[in-house]
């Protein structure tokens, strides 16, 4: 007697849709198990954890104010990976995004116009597609892989914002910290209500909704995801591997950029050595959490953004370390990737037909 | 070896061998018998049960019934490494080999138990010399040819001393000077009483090396003979069978236009198992079936990439459709020409698997079909009428309306691809092993539709190895042998014989056709 999977006729839509359900559960369970052997109450943890964040108007603002990115990036990165395109560097487009639109502000800072905004988001968005260009390139002029030069580019972006802030574009009346201005009311985002959400959100609902469609209904979409599943048939059906890369890697790091520009002309206000907490690395597990399918990454999305909420509440009321945050995002990604194991395969127990020689069966 | 050598007996005895996948018998009754000290050839065309017997005497595959017997006791061998055990050692076509490790590195990760390196590279240097292999252990393997690839393997085999050793079609991907250098080993080897079963389907070489051939066709032995004895043709017959077909077929107006002429088609292999195209020039008029026959890996998948535009040709000329030069043209612009494409394949090439029906029909279809994509937004209604209107006129078995295409049995699905083509009324078609892993009655089906497009028609060029399937359907015949097609030959003016001689390469020398029937 022995526990084995043995693959599914088909891929199985059920499991497609409860193995996140169990992921998170076992991200809780994995949790509480954590927070016991530090000598915690894990009932009491695991609530101020997941469930404090959502409990007054306040932080419920400041959730979606932590989501707008998450959604924003994570939409794009479910595009490019159904195409089996590894964008890993969302977080260096995100930089560079936030570069190239805070370039208006910073170089001319009194020039007060309505396009100013529109502008910043332009360039923002053309500096995330720059920056993802070059794996792009790299990849299909010379063969390089994806993953190591876009996760690469990462640090050369913030390295650049480092320079940018300590150097050339660091405020003359900022007390020699390094920072840049701060940005006026008509080149930040619009504040959604009296809270801090901001336009942000709504153009990540936009995104979602835009993405979706073209997934579902476009020939384009079509491309894409044949592509990522047998790239001989996509040869066959006439399609070009790498216009699917120039795309894929064209929608991740222009809403990365968006996204960046967003939060520098929005909830930060100003460059600075650090802009994001990790938000394009972690909007990876919130594509994969959802499914890759732009309008589950909506839900996944608020999920992360739970995690970031909570491991900050939980340092506080708590006062664990706030590295909690990436242990319990570190998992939830683990506990995905081991749970989707299900959709193409189902557990048994028993005896395995033909045992020992099941393998090396095939058809001559 | 002086035990073996005053043994009268066998070594390796394979009696009523049976084995079935599922419905279909791909050994059938197969009996084997191999002395210590011979070269034993097992000759057969490809699906003739050749690959299949040795993997159950290699213990890769458990045999339905029948009996091995090792030096007259009956065994089991329950897989490879019992085999191994036995003193069974098998060269694969196909190398296992890890390209990032040395030549030592890869034959001890081979190796049952502990091992010493230093010990080790000493005994490779050893037996590769003793044996004319020539191999350094210290060398990368992604650094070497792909015969000296090959001698690891044999090199691997040999430190384990087999008695008995399988080469499977070892010259397939050797150069001629290659190929004489190995003779020389497996002579040698053979000199030491090792036997040898050598599989092939090269009749001149099999002469020249072989003491004894067991014959396969069709899962079944044809005959048992000493092949210095016979002729490259009485081989072949006894290969690819003898029994008188009836030929249908009316010889075609020859004003039909030519609706794909390859012209000169010449291109270089792909990778270590591809297979270059030498100047191969082939025309397909309207109203006819053309077949190419031939041996599988010998260029069919390299001059179907290259029909379909999948594979672009350095000259525009070299292919032409519909009387359009399109050689650099891919395969978008081929099908808007009116060409339809089924390759070989079906999952994962001419089909997704985890797609509906209707999602497979957009992608071979979106360009073709004016009214299936609007401004880029794809019209799922009309993507669904298309499927269904194949599934009915195909006979298409599926449990549900829109199943997944892996939902789909082989027969079935092949009917759906190849119905989704032809649904088009395509002025050309062409088709890779149309009826591959198929079950008889779809494969009637397929041979039927093939025909009746030609006669309301269409151009047809059908690239097989099933020779009955090709006297069944075909006006004309081509043969490919080493990436060089033959001439065509009227179907009615060649026989199996002379099909036979020419997959053997007889037109690979220079002569223009092979033998033809009186």
């Amino acid at each position: 007697m022995r526990l084995w999977l043995e693959q599914r006729p088909e891929r199985s839509r059920a499991m497609s849709v409860i193995s996140p359900l169990i992921a998170i559960a076992l991200t809780v369970i994995a949790g509480a198990i954590i927070f016991a052997a530090s000598g915690l109450d894990p009932l009491r943890a695991l609530f101020i954890y997941f469930v404090e964040p959502v409990t007054t108007l306040w932080s419920i603002e400041e959730l979606i104010v932590k989501t707008a990115p998450l959604v924003l990036i994570g939409v794009g990165l479910a595009v490019c990976f159904r195409a089996n395109i590894w964008n890993i560097g969302a977080e260096g487009q995100l930089t560079v995004g936030a570069i190239a639109g805070a370039s208006v502000p910073i170089l001319a800072p009194h020039w007060d116009s309505f396009l100013v905004l529109p502008l910043m988001l332009l360039l923002g968005t053309l500096g995330g597609m720059a920056w993802a260009a070059v794996p792009a390139l790299l990849r299909n002029r010379f063969g390089v892989n994806e993953i190591l030069t876009s996760l690469m580019l990462v640090y050369v972006a913030q390295y650049l914002l480092d320079w940018l802030v300590r150097g050339p574009w660091r405020d003359p009346g900022g007390y020699n910290f390094p920072e840049s201005i701060e940005f006026q009311a008509w080149q930040s985002l619009p504040t959604l209500g009296a809270g801090r959400v901001h336009l942000g959100a709504l153009l990540a609902l936009i995104a979602v909704a835009l993405l979706f469609v073209f997934m579902a209904r476009t020939l384009k979409g079509f491309e894409i995801r044949v592509s990522g599943e047998a790239p001989r048939a996509a040869a066959f059906g006439g399609f070009s591997r790498s216009r699917t890369v120039w795309l894929c890697f064209g929608i991740s790091g222009g809403l990365a950029g968006l996204a960046g520009i967003c939060e520098v002309a929005g909830p930060v206000g100003q460059l600075q050595p650090s802009i994001s907490p990790g938000y394009g690395f972690i909007a990876i597990i919130v594509a994969f959490l959802g499914r890759l399918n732009p309008v589950v990454v909506l839900l996944a999305g608020l999920v992360l953004g739970i995690s970031y909420l909570g491991g900050e509440s939980a340092q506080i009321v708590l006062g664990i370390s706030g590295k909690t945050t990436q242990v319990f995002q570190g998992m939830l990604l683990f506990f995905i990737l081991a749970c989707d194991t299900l959709i193409r395969y189902r557990l048994r127990f028993g005896r395995r037909p033909g045992a020992g020689t099941a393998g090396a069966e095939q058809a001559p | 070896m002086s035990e073996t050598s005053t043994d009268p007996g066998y070594l390796l005895e394979a009696i009523g061998i049976v084995k079935r996948f599922g419905d279909f018998t791909a050994n059938d009754e197969v009996s084997l018998s191999l002395r210590p000290g011979t070269i034993h050839a097992l000759l057969g065309e490809n699906g003739a049960g050749k690959s299949t017997l040795v993997k159950v005497i290699y213990g890769a595959l458990q045999p339905s019934g029948g009996e091995l017997r090792w030096r007259g006791r009956p065994v089991s061998v329950a897989n490879p490494a019992a085999a191994r055990r036995l003193g069974i050692g098998m060269v694969f076509q196909h190398f296992s080999l890890f390209d990032a490790l040395t030549v030592a590195e890869n034959i001890a990760l081979a190796l049952p138990g502990a091992f010493d390196r230093e010990a080790l590279a000493a005994r490779i240097v050893e037996v590769s010399q003793e044996y004319g292999l020539p191999l350094a252990p210290d060398a990368l393997v992604a650094d070497l040819s792909v015969g000296e690839r090959q001698r690891i393997e044999i090199v691997r085999c040999l430190l384990q001393e087999p008695r008995l050793l399988i080469m499977d079609e070892p010259t397939a991907v050797l150069t001629p000077q290659e190929a004489d250098q190995l003779f020389v080993t497996l002579r040698r080897l053979a000199g030491e009483g090792c036997a040898v079963l050598y599989i092939s389907h090269r009749l001149e070489e099999v002469k020249r090396l072989c003491h004894h051939a067991t014959i396969l066709r069709h899962g079944r032995v044809t005959a048992n003979v000493d092949p210095t004895q016979e002729t490259a043709a009485s081989l072949a017959r006894l290969m690819v069978g003898a029994d008188v077909h009836e030929v249908r077929t009316e010889a075609r107006e020859s004003e039909d236009a030519v609706m794909l002429a390859v012209s000169d088609l010449t291109l270089p292999a792909e990778g270590p198992f591809g297979v270059r195209l030498h100047d191969i020039s082939l025309e397909v008029r309207t109203g006819e079936v053309v077949a190419i026959a031939g041996v599988a890996g010998n260029g069919q998948t390299e001059l179907f990439d290259a029909l379909s535009g999948e594979r672009l040709a350095p000259a525009e000329a070299s292919v032409a459709l519909a009387g359009m030069p399109c050689g650099g043209q891919g395969i978008t612009a081929r099908r808007r020409l009116g060409a339809a494409f089924v390759p070989e394949e079906r999952l994962g090439h001419s089909a997704l698997p985890s797609l509906e029906l209707s999602d497979n029909v957009l992608l071979t279809r979106h360009a073709s079909d004016a009214e299936m994509v609007h401004a880029g937004f794809v019209d799922r209604p009309r993507t669904r009428e298309v499927s269904e209107r194949v599934v009915r006129a195909f006979d298409v078995r599926t449990s549900h309306p829109n199943p997944q295409a892996s939902a789909l049995s082989g027969g079935n699905l092949q009917k759906f691809v190849l119905g989704r083509e032809l649904d088009r009324s395509p002025r050309i078609v062409v088709i890779n092993q149309p009826t591959w892993g198929v079950d008889a009655g779809a494969a009637a089906l397929i041979r039927q539709a093939l025909i009746d497009m030609a006669r309301a028609g269409a151009a047809v060029l059908v690239i097989s190895q099933d020779l009955d399937e090709i006297f069944e359907i075909a006006d004309r015949i081509a043969v490919i042998s080493r990436g060089e097609l033959s001439g065509t030959h009227a179907a009615n003016s060649i026989d199996r014989e002379g099909i036979g001689l020419l997959m053997a390469g007889a037109h690979e020398t220079g002569a223009a056709s092979g033998e033809r029937a009186p």
